[in-house]
C-alpha cells in the first residue's frame, strides 16, 4: 500500500510555497513600511497606557473635585481637568484601558466568529451557504444604530453590552471576506487530497483553510479594533455607550464637545485625539501589514 | 446569465423577509410602551384607560403574529402605515425628510468620487514616495476621525473663522429649503455636512483606488503596454484605469448604502431634518411602524446595491455572462 | 409669622425667587413689526393638543395659537400667586364658602375663522380637559379632582363648581396647557386638535414642516389692543443643544424657550458682550432620588436615611450650578413659594445638616447597624444630560464618600418608564416637573402610589397620606405651612421615602433685542409671545 502519509500532512502554506513569517523580519518591516512602524508605535504607547494605568495616572479617573473645574492644562493636570474637576491626563489613561478592552474585544469576538462562519460558509458550500450567507447579509443590511439601541435598551447600557452591540456587525464583514478568501482555497488540489484521505471536515478547516485565509483575517482585525473604537464614540454620542463615571474616550468626546467645545476646548480635544491618533495607528499598522503580506503589493 | 440574475433576484426576497422579522421581533424586545411615552414624559399623570385606548388606536394589543402579518403584507402592498408617534403616514413623515438626506449622499459621493480617485490614482504611480505618504495619511486621518467630531470642529471654525474674518460670526441655516426654492441657502446647508460625510467616504475610496490601481498596474498587459513604447498617460487612462475602477465602483456602491448609518450621526451634529435622524427618534419613541418602515428603506437600498453591483460584475464577466 | 395677604405673598415669592429680569425692559416702548425666530429643544411633539399632551414641545409650537381662561400675569410670570385674565374680564373672588367662581367671559373674541368664542366654548374645553369623554385622553385629570362641575349658564359666563375649598384651585386653573377649542369641532371630532389648529391667540397658524419648523402670523383681531407686537414667528426644532448655541451665536434664532446649560450661557456671553441678555430662575422642577422600597435594603428605613445623610448638597449645589442647569438647595416646596422651608428649617432635615462631617458619619453608623456596609447598587438614570447625568455623576462620588459602591445604569427614555413602572431598579434618578406652582398639586409626587400614580417607590403609608388630604383641606395659610412643614419631616427624614437634590435652574440666554418675555419657574408658563416685541 503506498504510503499516502507524507501528502496528507498537514502544512500552513499559503499559494506562493513560503511561509510568511521567513519573508520578513521586524527591522525588515520597520524599514520598508516607515507609516507601519508609525502606527505600531502609537498602538503600543496606547496598550502600554492602559495596562499601567494604575500606575502611570497621576489621579483617580473617577473622583470629582469640585475646586477644580474646567481648569486648562497646568503642571498640576498635565491635559486640564474636566467640568467635575477630575483630571484628564487620568482619565484619557485609564480611557486607553476602555477603549482596548472595547476594541480587542469586539474584534476578536467579531473576527472569530466571522472566520468560523465564513469558512464553514465556504467549506461546505450548496445550501448551508446559501441560508448563511442570507442570514449574514440581513445582519450586515441592519444599521448599526438600530442595533445598538435595541441592544442597549434591551440589556442596558455598560461595557460588556456596548462590546455586545458592536461585535454584532463586525461579525458578517469578517465572515464576507473570509469566505471569498476560502472559496478560492476550496478548489485547490490538497483539499481534495485531504478530503481522499479520509481527514474529518474540521480538521481540514483548522488545518488548510483557515492558515490560509489569515493574511487577510489579520488585517480586518486591525481594521475591526479601529472601527469599534470609533464605533462606541458614536454611541457614547448618541448617548447608548459606556456610562459615566467610567473613563472612556467616546464618552468624554461626546460631554465635551456637546457643551464645552468653546469654553474649555481641552476637555473634547485630548479625547478626540487619543481616538483619532489609536485609530490612526491601527489603520497604519493594517495597511503595512498588508503591503508587507501581500505579494502583489510589494516594490517592484 | 438570465439563470444567474433570476437566481440573484430572488434570493433578495428572503434577506428583506429575515430583515422585516428581525426588525419586528428586535423592536417588540425592547422594554417600555410609546403609550406610556407619549402621555407621560412630561412627568404628569398617565390615566391607565388613555393607555388603552391608545393600545386600542394603534393596533397594539392584537396578537403578536397579526400585526407582524399585517406589516409584511402592508409592506408588499408599498402601505407602510401610520406613525405610531404622530398619527401621520409613515410615507408622509419619511417623503418630508429624504429630500436633504438624498441630497447630502448625493453630495458627499461626488466630493468623494472627485477627490478619492485622482488622488488614489496619483499614489498608486508613486507608490512610496513622499506624496503617497501624505495622501496616505490624510486619507486613514479621514477614516480615524470620528465624524461627529469632525461635524462640530468644522461648524465652530466656520463660526470663529467669520467672526474673525467679516466681525460677525455665521453658520449654515437650520432650517431646510429646496434647492429649487432657494439654492444658495440650501447649498450653504448641505456643504458642510456633505463634506464632513465626503471626506470619510472620499478616504475610504481612495485607499481601494490606490490599490486596485497597485495590483492593475502590476499585471502582464500593462507591462506588455510599457513595453511597445505606449506613452504613460494612454496607459493609464486606457488600460489601468478602466480595469481598476471595477472594484472602486463596487465599493462606492457598497458604501452609499452605509451612507444611512453615517447620516444618523450628522443630521444629529447638523441639525438636519433628513432620514438619519428621524431614525434615531422613531427608536427611541418606540414607533413600531415607523421604525419597521425605515429599516426596511435601508435595507431594501443596501440589499439593491449590492443586487445591482452583482449583476455588473455578472455582465462584465465573460464565464457567466456567456456560461 | 408671615401673614396671608396676597401683597406680602407676592413679593416674597418674588424675592425668594432668583428671578433677574432685565430692567429696561418696562420702560421703553414696545415696537411693531419683525418675525421672532426661535428654537423649540425637542424633535418633532407627538401631536398638538395641549389637553393630551404634557410635553414643552407642544406648548412652545402651538401656544401661541391659543387663548386661556386665566394664566400667569405675562408681565410677572415668576409670582406664583399673580394670575390674570386673558379671556375672562376679571378675577373672580369665590362664593359659597370658597366652592364656587363664576367668571364673565369677554365679548367680542373671535376664532381664527371668524367665528365667536362664547362661554360655551371655554366651558366644553374645560370639560373635556376635567372630565374628558371616553376615548379622549387628558393628561390633567388629577390637577382637578377638587372640581364637581363646569358649566356655562349663558354666553358670557362660565361657572366652576368645587367638591370642598382649595387654594390649589387658582393655580390649576391657570395651567398652560388649558387652550380653549372650538366647541362645535370637540363635538364633531375631539381628535381634531391633535393634528389641526383653530384658536383664537395672538398668532394665527400659517404653516408646519414635520420636524422642522411651525409658523404662525399675527392676528389682526386679537382682542388684547395693540397686540401682537409681532409679525409672526416661526418655530424651528433643534433637539441638540450645540445646535441651538451655535444657532443663537450666529443669529439664526433669537433664543429658546427652555433653558441652557451654564457653559452655553458663558460661551454666548464671551462671544457676544452685550448683544446678548440672559433671565435666570429657579425652575419649578426637580431630580429626586428614588429607593425601590420594595429591594432590599431599602426597605430599611435606616439605608434610605443614610442614602440622604451622604449627600451634601449645600457644597454641592453652587459647584453643580456652574456646569449643570441646577442651583438652589430646597425641600420638597418650591424655593420660591410662600410655602418653602427657609434655611434653618431645612438644616434640620437629613440631607441638609450643616455639618456634612457629622452627617457622614451618622449615614455610616446606620450603614453599619442595619448591616449594609460597602453596599453595592445600581443607580438608574434617564439618558438626559442636563442635570440628570449630571446629578447622577455627583450622586455616584457622594455615595462613594460613605463607602457605597455605585454604578449606573441609564437608560433611554422608554425603557426608563418601563423599568419606572414595573419596579425594576435599586434606586432611580426620578424626577418632578411641574408648570404653574402649585405647592399643594406638586408635592403630591411624594404620596404613595396607591394615591398618586407617578410614584414609583414601592411603598405605601397611610400616614403620610392623611397628613396630605388634611394639607389640601386647610384653608388657614400659617396652619397649612406647618402641616406641610411636619409633612416635608416626615417624607424626607423620618421615612426617607425619597431624597431631594437641588432644584433645576433656568438659564435662558437671549438675543438682546427680544423685549418683554419675562421668565418663570416653568418652562411651560408664557408662551403665547403676545406681549414680545423686537427692538429692531
Amino acid at each position: 500500500m503506498v504510503d499516502l502519509a507524507p501528502a496528507c500532512a498537514p502544512t500552513a502554506v499559503d499559494d506562493t510555497g513560503e511561509s510568511p513569517r521567513s519573508r520578513t523580519g521586524i527591522i525588515d518591516f520597520c524599514r520598508r513600511q516607515p507609516l507601519g512602524t508609525v502606527g505600531l508605535m502609537l498602538v503600543m504607547v496606547m496598550a502600554a497606557a492602559g495596562l499601567a494605568a494604575d500606575w502611570i495616572a497621576p489621579y483617580s479617573p473617577t473622583e470629582n473635585d469640585f475646586a477644580v473645574m474646567m481648569e486648562p492644562p497646568s503642571w498640576a493636570h498635565l491635559m486640564g481637568t474636566d467640568a467635575f474637576g477630575r483630571d484628564l491626563f487620568s482619565r484619557i489613561v485609564f480611557g486607553a484601558r476602555t477603549a482596548l478592552i472595547v476594541g480587542f474585544s469586539c474584534a476578536i469576538i467579531g473576527g472569530i466568529a466571522g472566520l468560523v462562519l465564513g469558512v464553514a460558509s465556504a467549506y461546505f458550500g450548496g445550501r448551508i451557504d446559501l441560508i448563511l450567507q442570507r442570514v449574514l447579509d440581513v445582519v450586515m443590511a441592519f444599521p448599526l444604530i438600530i442595533m445598538a439601541l435595541a441592544v442597549i435598551a434591551i440589556f442596558g447600557s455598560g461595557v460588556y453590552n456596548v462590546i455586545v452591540a458592536i461585535t454584532i456587525p463586525l461579525i458578517p464583514r469578517c465572515a464576507r471576506v473570509v469566505r471569498s478568501s476560502a472559496l478560492a482555497i476550496r478548489e485547490v488540489p490538497y483539499i481534495d487530497a485531504a478530503r481522499a484521505c479520509g481527514f474529518g471536515h474540521t480538521r481540514i478547516i483548522i488545518y488548510h483553510m483557515v492558515p490560509n485565509v489569515l493574511a487577510p483575517f489579520l488585517i480586518m482585525l486591525t481594521a475591526f479594533v479601529g472601527q469599534a473604537i470609533l464605533a462606541e464614540a458614536s454611541l457614547s454620542y448618541l448617548g447608548l455607550g459606556v456610562q459615566e463615571p467610567t473613563a472612556a474616550w467616546g464618552l468624554m468626546l461626546q460631554g465635551g464637545a456637546e457643551e464645552y467645545a468653546s469654553t474649555a476646548p481641552w476637555i473634547a480635544v485630548f479625547p478626540g485625539l487619543a481616538i483619532a491618533l489609536t485609530v490612526f495607528g491601527f489603520s497604519l499598522f493594517g495597511d503595512a501589514l498588508r503591503d508587507a503580506i501581500d505579494p502583489k503589493l510589494r516594490d517592484r | 446569465m438570465y439563470r444567474y440574475i433570476v437566481n440573484r433576484v430572488l434570493l433578495v426576497i428572503p434577506t428583506l423577509i429575515g430583515a422585516a422579522a428581525l426588525v419586528f421581533v428586535l423592536m417588540r424586545l425592547i422594554p417600555g410602551d410609546i403609550c406610556v411615552v407619549r402621555l407621560g414624559s412630561g412627568g404628569g399623570n398617565i390615566d391607565p384607560r388613555a393607555v388603552a385606548a391608545c393600545h386600542a388606536e394603534l393596533g397594539l394589543d392584537r396578537p403578536l403574529i397579526l400585526q407582524f402579518l399585517d406589516f409584511i403584507w402592508g409592506f408588499f402592498r408599498l402601505d407602510f402605515g401610520i406613525s405610531m408617534w404622530s398619527g401621520k403616514p409613515v410615507a408622509e413623515e419619511i417623503a418630508a425628510r429624504l429630500p436633504i438626506s438624498l441630497e447630502i449622499a448625493v453630495l458627499a459621493t461626488v466630493v468623494a468620487i472627485l477627490i478619492a480617485i485622482p488622488l488614489g490614482t496619483i499614489s498608486a504611480l508613486k507608490q512610496n514616495s513622499w506624496i503617497d505618504h501624505v495622501v496616505r495619511t490624510t486619507a486613514i486621518a479621514g477614516i480615524a476621525t470620528p465624524s461627529f467630531w469632525l461635524g462640530i470642529i468644522a461648524i465652530l471654525v466656520v463660526l470663529d473663522l467669520s467672526h474673525a474674518l467679516f466681525g460677525a460670526p455665521w453658520m449654515p441655516p437650520i432650517d431646510y429649503v429646496p434647492f429649487w426654492q432657494d439654492p444658495l441657502r440650501n447649498l450653504s446647508m448641505a456643504i458642510l455636512p456633505a463634506l464632513t460625510v465626503g471626506y470619510r467616504y472620499a478616504a475610504v475610496t481612495m485607499r481601494m483606488t490606490r490599490s486596485a490601481m497597485l495590483e492593475v498596474l502590476r499585471e502582464d498587459y500593462i507591462r506588455t503596454a510599457r513595453a511597445k513604447g505606449l506613452v504613460e498617460r494612454l496607459i493609464i487612462n486606457r488600460h489601468a484605469l478602466k480595469n481598476a475602477l471595477l472594484p472602486v465602483i463596487t465599493l462606492i456602491g457598497i458604501e452609499f448604502a452605509f451612507l444611512i448609518g453615517g447620516l444618523v450621526v450628522t443630521e444629529q451634529v447638523f441639525n438636519l431634518n433628513g432620514v438619519g435622524r428621524l431614525f434615531v427618534l422613531a427608536v427611541q419613541n418606540q414607533d413600531y411602524t415607523l421604525t419597521q418602515a425605515l429599516v426596511m428603506l435601508t435595507v431594501a437600498i443596501f440589499v439593491f446595491a449590492n443586487l445591482a453591483v452583482d449583476l455588473l460584475y455578472a455582465w462584465l464577466d465573460p464565464r457567466i455572462r456567456f456560461g | 409669622m408671615i401673614r396671608k395677604s396676597g401683597l406680602a405673598a407676592a413679593a416674597l415669592g418674588a424675592a425668594l425667587c432668583a428671578a433677574t429680569v432685565a430692567s429696561a425692559m418696562s420702560s421703553d416702548s414696545p415696537k411693531h413689526g419683525g418675525t421672532l425666530t426661535y428654537m423649540i429643544p425637542a424633535d418633532a411633539p407627538p401631536s398638538l393638543d395641549g389637553h393630551r399632551e404634557t410635553t414643552y414641545a407642544t406648548v412652545h409650537a402651538a401656544a401661541p395659537f391659543y387663548s386661556v381662561l386665566i394664566r400667569a400675569n405675562p408681565d410677572n410670570p415668576s409670582s406664583p400667586t399673580d394670575f390674570v385674565c386673558d379671556l375672562c374680564t376679571e378675577m373672580p373672588t369665590p362664593t359659597d364658602d370658597g366652592k364656587t367662581y363664576t367668571f364673565q367671559i369677554r365679548q367680542g373674541v373671535k376664532f381664527h375663522d371668524g367665528s365667536p368664542l362664547t362661554a360655551a366654548d371655554v366651558a366644553a374645553s374645560w370639560q373635556e380637559i376635567i372630565h374628558p369623554r371616553d376615548g379622549v385622553s387628558s393628561a390633567r385629570e388629577s390637577y382637578f379632582i377638587m372640581v364637581d362641575k363646569v358649566e356655562a349658564p349663558d354666553a358670557t359666563t362660565v361657572v366652576f363648581r368645587l367638591k370642598f375649598a382649595t387654594s390649589a384651585f387658582l393655580p390649576s386653573l391657570a395651567d398652560p396647557f388649558a387652550w380653549i377649542y372650538k366647541k362645535e369641532i370637540l363635538d364633531k371630532d375631539p381628535h381634531w386638535f391633535e393634528k389641526n389648529i383653530m384658536g383664537s391667540g395672538p398668532f394665527k397658524f400659517a404653516g408646519y414642516e414635520i420636524g422642522q419648523s411651525i409658523k404662525g402670523v399675527r392676528n389682526p383681531d386679537y382682542y388684547h389692543q395693540g397686540q401682537p407686537y409681532l409679525d409672526g414667528f416661526v418655530g424651528i426644532f433643534a433637539a441638540k443643544q450645540a445646535v441651538r448655541v451655535d444657532a443663537i451665536r450666529a443669529d439664526r434664532a433669537a433664543m429658546e424657550f427652555r433653558g441652557l446649560p451654564p457653559s452655553a450661557r458663558d460661551e454666548l456671553v464671551k462671544e457676544l458682550g452685550d448683544k446678548i441678555s440672559v433671565q435666570t430662575s429657579d425652575w419649578n422642577c426637580g431630580n429626586l432620588v428614588t429607593p425601590n422600597h420594595l429591594r432590599k435594603p431599602f426597605d430599611d428605613v435606616r439605608v434610605r436615611r443614610a442614602l440622604a445623610l451622604a449627600i451634601d448638597s449645600w457644597h454641592g449645589a453652587p459647584a453643580l450650578a456652574k456646569i449643570a442647569t441646577v442651583h438652589t438647595v430646597g425641600g420638597i416646596v418650591f424655593p420660591g413659594s410662600p410655602l418653602a422651608a427657609s434655611k434653618e428649617e431645612l438644616q434640620q432635615l437629613a440631607g441638609f445638616w450643616p455639618d456634612i462631617g457629622k452627617s457622614r458619619e451618622e449615614a455610616r453608623r446606620l450603614l453599619k447597624e442595619a448591616n449594609a456596609e460597602g453596599l453595592k447598587f445600581e443607580l438608574m438614570n434617564r439618558n438626559v444630560d442636563q442635570p440628570y447625568k449630571y446629578v447622577g455623576t455627583w450622586l455616584i462620588d457622594e455615595w462613594s464618600k460613605i463607602g457605597l459602591k455605585v454604578t449606573q445604569r441609564v437608560l433611554p427614555t422608554g425603557p426608563f418608564f418601563d423599568a419606572l413602572r414595573h419596579g425594576t431598579f435599586d434606586v432611580t434618578v426620578d424626577f418632578n416637573c411641574e408648570g404653574v406652582v402649585n405647592p399643594l398639586m406638586d408635592i403630591g409626587k411624594f404620596l404613595p402610589h396607591s394615591v398618586f400614580a407617578e410614584n414609583y417607590g414601592g411603598y405605601d403609608d397611610q400616614k403620610e397620606v392623611n397628613l396630605y388630604q388634611a394639607i389640601l383641606h386647610e384653608t388657614d395659610f400659617a396652619r397649612q405651612r406647618a402641616m406641610i412643614r411636619e409633612f416635608e419631616k416626615y417624607v424626607l427624614d423620618t421615612q426617607a421615602h425619597m431624597l431631594m437634590t437641588p432644584w433645576w435652574n433656568r438659564i435662558v440666554p437671549y438675543r438682546s433685542y427680544v423685549k418683554g418675555w419675562k421668565i418663570s419657574p416653568s418652562h411651560y408658563v408664557n408662551q403665547d409671545l403676545g406681549n414680545v416685541w423686537l427692538d429692531q
